[in-house]
């Protein structure tokens, strides 16, 4: 087996010295963090600007109503009348004009209620001062009806039921989610590896045979350890390129923020997080420090060993299933456009586990399509992955499916690859013929 | 053990298509031995069972005495006819990595290959990539990978392809060499020229049958019909050759008056041909006689068509 070492360093050598290969890793962070740089960049270049709307207010119902806020702020102009004030707000470019006239009650007052500006106005201004007249005129009536500001305010508070374990435990809202999501970041990884890098054994076989030297090579070693050595040194390349941008990425943010003069917290809870979740969560987080340390508890009591050691297990077997896939779909072939009607079945199921993931896992870890998909070979690298989060055993998935996964997972991993190497076998020496389904079958047994 | 490579009835199916169908060699060590046969007539399967890239469904293969196994594969060196190098790889590390897989230590083959490079005058090329070199270097080097391990048993198919003429034979040279050196030789082609000029035994493949094998010399013999080519100088050369007509089957002739020469070509009903020449040489001045011995493109050609059943 010595032989499978040398055919890894070379897999690994050609990989990486690849001039493609190596532009990609080095320019993908830049571009990355160039993008995420200037989307903050522009987020807060708007943020920055402000509209600035005049008020001439002649009625006493709306004194002090106008608080300045980050976007807008209000300026008073006193005295003047309604054409003057037009005239010199459209010469001092102001935004616009809100005409508020005086009269005995305030729904007078707000029918007689104008915004004069150039052009139409932004549904966001105009919203925002539609709500502020909605709040007086809410707050009028019902001091008309006898309700008191105060007894008001109180109406108004929200309310959020307490949650807590059996146990007695404070539970915390969208934990679960929150547990999920990383789970999810781990599954999305094993998918996108597997999608990149089966692709460059593909590839890489093809090229094998398209260069005549495989019946040269295979003379020498066995097929098996050829595509096995194949496998392993195209990801450990990957592994390289993954950490070249992990590392490099990490560090030209943390520069490249600190150039720019860019508050990270600008970004977050919006992109990373998934829908929903993100605008809920954020300000809770922020406002409630109390709350804020809840999270980052039960952020430290994942099963952070757990979690990586079933990371590295579910990667490694589902990575070697699918690319031994890979590298026997590009041994069928002769060239990479005949590789189409083989891919599609091997995305389909990765491409399910994320979206059953996203959808299933996040709403109930446990639920029936939850638990098939985490055991199904072909999925559960990336739907358990989701689930496993909340620990295994009580409360989290049963130790019975944990295990059966992984057994599943190895039965199909023997199997796949043996009938990989089967039909990579037959195929690197075969040319000229555009391999079917039936085609294939027939490999198995010569 | 006087054979380096003997197969025992091997068969090999693809599906419903017989490959190869029980067929026995004997290779003879220090030897070179012909594989000859029509495309598709299994010589390539053959080739591949010897390597250990497919297995027989049936019979044995014995290498040296011994059943074949993987640790004969370092002691075969394999020139397949569909061959090709790692484009972007550098020549030397190419070589180097070929080498390693055969089995050679690092510092072993890199010795090696100084001596191929240098023998071969290529010694420049060592940091070239394969794709900026043309064919005929790119089968040069696959050449020196191919006998850098000094195996036992080399197997050539088509290993003059893709070379002009003057490096085909500093080619031919090197193979000639090896064998001197104690090498036996497989050596697959289609080029019957080079077949006579090299080969000591050959085997003839057909439709995954072995027709014909043995000693390149003995065929021959075999399939000597009985024609001569007699020249002779007689001053009545077309009475003679009526005479002769007579008599025997005369298949061409040329009579020229003025020189006084007859020349013709016939066919004896047997290999006795001590009368013909007694009979002659009482009437003419012989000046010569030859019996033709068919080449190997004849014997190809005829073995396979007979088989074929269009004679």
């Amino acid at each position: 087996m010595y032989k499978l070492p040398l055919i890894i360093k070379r897999e690994y050598l050609a990989k990486v010295r690849n001039k493609s290969f190596v532009i990609m890793t080095f320019l993908s962070p830049i571009l990355m963090v160039a993008m995420v740089v200037l989307i903050a960049y522009l987020t807060q270049l708007n943020d920055n600007e402000k509209r600035v709307i005049a008020v001439l207010n002649e009625s006493d119902y709306f004194s002090n109503a106008f608080l300045t806020t980050e976007s807008t702020s209000y300026i008073d102009f006193k005295g003047i009348d309604l054409e003057k004030a037009k005239d010199s707000t459209s010469n001092l470019g102001y935004y616009g004009l809100l005409y508020i006239p005086d009269a005995a009650h305030l729904e007078q007052v707000a029918d007689g209620t104008f915004f004069y500006s150039k052009d139409a106005p932004s549904t966001m201004v105009l919203g925002a001062l539609e709500s502020i007249f909605e709040e007086r005129l809410r707050q009028q009536r019902l001091v008309r009806l006898g309700v008191s500001s105060e007894d008001f305010a109180a109406i108004d508070n929200g309310y959020e039921i307490k949650i807590s374990t059996f146990a007695g435990e404070q539970n915390l809202k969208g934990i679960n989610e929150i547990k999920a999501f990383i789970g999810g970041a781990f599954g999305y990884l094993i998918m996108m590896f597997i999608i990149i890098y089966g692709g460059f054994v593909m590839r890489s076989v093809i090229e094998e045979k398209t260069s005549r030297i495989i019946e040269v090579i295979i003379s020498s070693v066995k097929p098996f350890q050829l595509m096995m050595g194949k496998i392993i040194g195209t990801a450990l390349a990957g592994i390289t390129q993954f950490a070249i941008w992990v590392i490099s990425g990490a560090i030209l943010f943390v520069v490249a923020f600190a150039i720019f003069d860019i508050d990270p917290g600008i970004m977050s809870g919006g992109p990373e997080l998934p829908s929903g979740m993100g605008a809920e969560m954020a300000p809770n987080l922020a406002n409630d420090t109390e709350l804020a340390e809840g999270y980052l508890k039960e952020l430290f009591r994942l099963p952070l060993a757990l979690l990586l050691i079933s990371f590295v297990v579910y990667f490694v077997l589902g990575y070697l299933i699918y690319s031994s896939i890979y590298a026997a779909i590009g041994a069928a072939v002769d060239n990479e456009t005949d590789t189409q009607q083989f891919i599609f079945p091997i995305i389909m199921p990765l491409m399910l586990a994320i979206y059953v993931g996203f959808f299933s896992v996040f709403n109930n870890p446990h639920g029936p399509i939850a638990v098939g998909f985490s055991l199904f070979p072909l999925t559960s690298p990336i739907v358990m992955l989701m689930r496993l989060p909340g620990g295994v055993g009580e409360g989290g998935v049963p130790l019975w499916q944990f295990i059966a996964s992984i057994v599943l997972l190895l039965i199909t991993f023997v199997g796949i690859v043996w009938l990989a190497a089967k039909i990579y076998r037959v195929g690197i020496l075969m040319y000229g013929k555009k391999p079917t389904y039936k085609e294939l079958f027939k490999w198995l047994r010569y | 053990m006087n054979n380096i490579l003997v197969t025992k009835g091997v068969t090999k199916r693809f599906g419903k298509h017989t490959a190869l169908h029980n067929v026995s060699l004997e290779i003879p060590k220090n030897s070179i031995y012909g594989l000859l046969g029509p495309n598709g007539a299994g010589k390539t399967t053959l080739i591949r069972i010897i390597n250990q890239i497919t297995y027989p469904d049936q019979g044995e293969v014995f290498f040296d005495g011994e059943p074949l196994n993987p640790r004969h594969i370092a002691m075969i060196g394999y020139l397949p006819e569909e061959r090709g190098l790692y484009k972007k790889m550098k020549v030397g590390e190419q070589a180097l990595y070929l080498a390693q897989l055969k089995g050679l230590s690092k510092a072993e083959a890199k010795r090696r290959l100084k001596y191929w490079f240098d023998r071969l005058e290529i010694g420049d090329w060592w940091n070239k990539k394969i794709q900026e070199l043309s064919k005929g270097m790119a089968q040069k080097i696959q050449f020196i990978v191919t006998v850098l391990h000094e195996p036992k048993l080399l197997i050539f198919d088509e290993p003059f392809s893709g070379f002009d003429p003057i490096n085909a034979n500093v080619i031919k040279d090197e193979i000639l060499h090896l064998r001197e050196k104690g090498a036996s030789i497989i050596f697959s082609t289609h080029r019957m020229e080079s077949v006579e000029e090299l080969c000591e035994y050959i085997t003839l493949l057909h439709q995954s049958e072995k027709i014909l094998d043995g000693r390149l010399s003995d065929i021959k013999k075999a399939y000597k019909n009985n024609i001569f080519n007699v020249g002779l100088e007689t001053p009545n050369g077309e009475t003679l050759l009526k005479e002769l007509s007579e008599k025997f089957e005369i298949m061409a002739s040329a009579y020229d008056t003025n020189q006084q020469q007859l020349n013709f070509t016939l066919q004896l009903p047997s290999n006795e041909s001590s009368e013909l020449l007694t009979y002659l040489s009482a009437r003419a001045n012989v000046n010569s006689f030859i019996e033709t011995v068919p080449s190997a493109n004849e014997i190809f050609i005829r073995t396979v068509q007979s088989k074929n059943g269009h004679v």
